[in-house]
């Protein structure tokens, strides 16, 4: 089975992220730059179809710039079998990245497509969806449990209120949750092999897809300094508090 | 000259922060308080393929240099410090004298066992009257047919509660009956036989989690086939993991040293005495940043002697002094990261004091500091001998 699984190089969670002065972007220097941890669940999920298995490949694809293959790396060393870097000099938007990914896509013939249910960065939540419909395919978004039967796979969501079982004929895209796993870290042989696996690299504009953003950014904005709390003298103050000035209760 | 580490070296140090990202800070101090030797980390360490770091592909191992040794051991140090490091330390650079003189069939037979962690090793090479005057051993190795059977004491052997097999240094003639003291003694990579070794543990400052012992050994049956090298040539066969050892011992400071340098400036950062963070006071920051700056050039030195080293050069001296100074450097800026943290410093609870006791070893073994001056003052600077 061949499992394309879509990949996000985002700020490390643990970097304190510093919003540049004319809220355009944030500030690059000295960030560090990991695979979206929900991207990383999907790899991991995607290696262990693979395993289960005993047989088949796994695919990552991003769509960025050159600096992008370094968690291309970090993914093959984790143990995914090759890599596509589908080329883009300036940042793209969500639908055009997966305008880019659809296509490319549907020259691959994945079984599978599986990808973090969101990038933490820009929290967008559409790739996996967006994918779903341009390929007609079905999809189980926010999976905690995915398994395989012949044609058929089974995935638990997490909705609200409690867990959904859904069952879908391949080929599919699946979204990851965070419960789904708990990603490997690379080995060092596959760190060493990782080397020597293909990463090949396409330029967007060369996928014949419209790139044309549909989404503009106008300004970005750093959350509000957190008060200090206060400290009350009783219940009956803690209510009145919460009544007259939070106006929660 | 290129400083610049390649894309490889940087993809091992971000895979060792991973696995070590998975053992945090409580882990290791309630090991420590335990005096339980860290069995999750090692098997971890060993399933991910670094024990086999620097052994080569055709043993299993990845057949890297010390360099990349040395930017793990950092990363292991600065993670867990020497209770993080001892317990794969020896694996890592031990076996290069196994490597480089061992028989092919000790080889196939044990270092696929080692870099799989299912076999843990020792080093016997100190005795109580002979440290520095390693020439000066007294466990005798004497031949019986196909066999040789050895009496003896060793001392500060770490990880021999836990070792399968040692690398145990002998005497097969006498001092007093060679020409060059450094000859008539042979190494061989013996069983751990508890029927004739007796193995006591040691008490001591810090590091509780990786065992020292003082092994009594009676009349220890070692199979001819199991000596390393030459006979009467173990001396000259151990030395080629002294070098590496030095240099992997400084990377353990180094790594011990910016581990507290880090956690000192966070606390001194967030704590907040007389209206502003202690850290804005010249007094708290100077000493972290000259202690920053010490670890900066040491780890310059250590990188020096490791490149050296896997280029085939004589690293003798750099090696001698990157240990000299890294040692330093990282005690150094424990005592100035517990001194910042103040009575926090001195709690079990915010660990540095845990980096201070442990980095304390390191200048004294393998070598201690004086040694290593002993050293250039006698192979570099060509003074007469002291001793």
């Amino acid at each position: 089975m061949k499992i394309l699984v879509p990949v996000k190089r985002v700020p490390d969670p643990a970097t304190t992220i510093r919003v540049l002065p004319d809220g355009s972007g944030i500030a690059t220097d000295n960030v560090k730059w990991v695979i979206n941890p929900f991207d990383e669940i999907a790899i991991e999920e995607a290696l262990r179809i693979k395993e289960k298995q005993g047989s088949g490949e796994v695919v990552l694809i991003s769509v960025g710039q050159t600096a992008w293959q370094e968690q291309l790396r970090t993914g093959l060393a984790m143990g995914a079998d090759r890599a596509i870097l589908v080329k883009a000099d300036t940042p793209l938007d969500t639908l055009a990245i997966a305008r880019a990914i659809a296509k490319v896509a549907s020259d691959e013939k994945p079984e599978l497509i599986i990808i973090g249910k969101q990038a933490i960065d820009d929290d967008s939540n559409q790739i996996g969806q967006m994918l779903a419909e341009m390929l007609g395919w079905p999809q189980a978004t926010f999976a905690s449990k995915v398994e395989l039967a012949g044609e058929k796979c089974t995935v638990v969501r997490e909705v609200d209120g409690g867990l959904e079982t859904v069952a879908f004929p391949m080929p599919a895209v699946i979204t990851t949750d965070l419960r789904l796993n708990e990603p490997r870290y690379a080995s060092l042989p596959g760190i060493m092999k990782a080397r020597k696996k293909p990463l090949n690299e396409i330029a967007v504009d060369s996928l014949g897809v419209d790139l044309a953003p549909k989404l503009k950014i106008k300004t970005l904005n750093a959350p509000e300094k957190r008060q200090a709390g206060r400290k009350v003298a009783s219940v009956e103050e803690l209510v009145q508090v919460l009544h007259t000035e939070a106006k929660v209760i | 000259m290129d400083f610049e580490l390649t894309d490889s070296q940087k993809e091992i140090v971000e895979g060792v922060r991973a696995l070590c990202g998975r053992f945090p800070d409580e882990y290791w101090r309630g090991k420590d308080q335990r005096k339980e030797f860290p069995n999750e980390f090692y098997q971890a360490v060993a399933e991910a393929g670094y024990l086999g770091i620097a052994i080569p592909e055709e043993y299993g191992g990845s057949g890297l240099g010390i360099t990349e040794g040395a930017l793990v051991m950092k990363e292991v140090a600065y993670a867990g410090a020497m209770n993080a490091a001892s317990s794969i330390h020896l694996g890592i650079f031990g076996l290069a004298p196994l490597i480089r003189h061992g028989s092919e069939e000790i080889k196939r037979r044990y270092l696929p066992r080692v870099i799989s962690g299912q076999m843990h090793v020792s080093f016997a090479v100190t005795e109580p009257d002979a440290g520095n005057d390693i020439t000066h051993i007294k466990t005798f190795a004497r031949r019986e047919g196909d066999y040789y059977i050895i009496n003896g004491r060793k001392v500060f052997t770490t990880k021999a509660q836990e070792a399968h097999k040692m690398l145990l240094l002998t005497r097969t003639t006498p001092v007093e009956q060679v020409k060059k003291k450094t000859d008539g003694m042979t190494l061989f990579f013996a069983d751990v036989d508890r029927n004739a070794i007796e193995v006591r543990e040691l008490l001591k400052l810090g590091r509780h989690a990786v065992d020292t012992n003082m092994l009594f050994i009676d009349n220890l049956k070692v199979s001819a086939a199991d000596l390393v090298g030459e006979e009467g040539r173990g001396f000259h066969t151990l030395l080629d993991g002294l070098n590496p050892e030095r240099i992997l011992i400084a990377a353990e400071a180094v790594g011990i040293g910016r581990s507290v340098v880090d956690r000192a400036v966070r606390y001194a950062k967030e704590r907040i005495v007389f209206g502003r963070p202690i850290g804005q006071n010249q007094a708290i920051a100077h000493p972290l940043a000259d202690a920053y700056a010490k670890l900066e050039v040491a780890e310059l030195m250590m990188m020096k002697a490791a490149w050296l080293f896997d280029h085939n050069k004589p690293c003798g001296p750099e090696a001698n002094i990157a240990k000299l100074r890294a040692a330093e450097a990282g005690f150094e800026a424990c005592d100035r990261a517990v001194q910042t943290l103040g009575g926090y410093g001195y709690m079990q609870e915010y660990d540095v004091e845990r980096f201070f006791r442990e980095c304390r070893m390191l200048k004294i073994a393998p070598v201690s500091q004086e040694m290593v001056l002993n050293t250039i003052s006698e192979h570099v600077l060509k003074l007469p001998r002291s001793y």
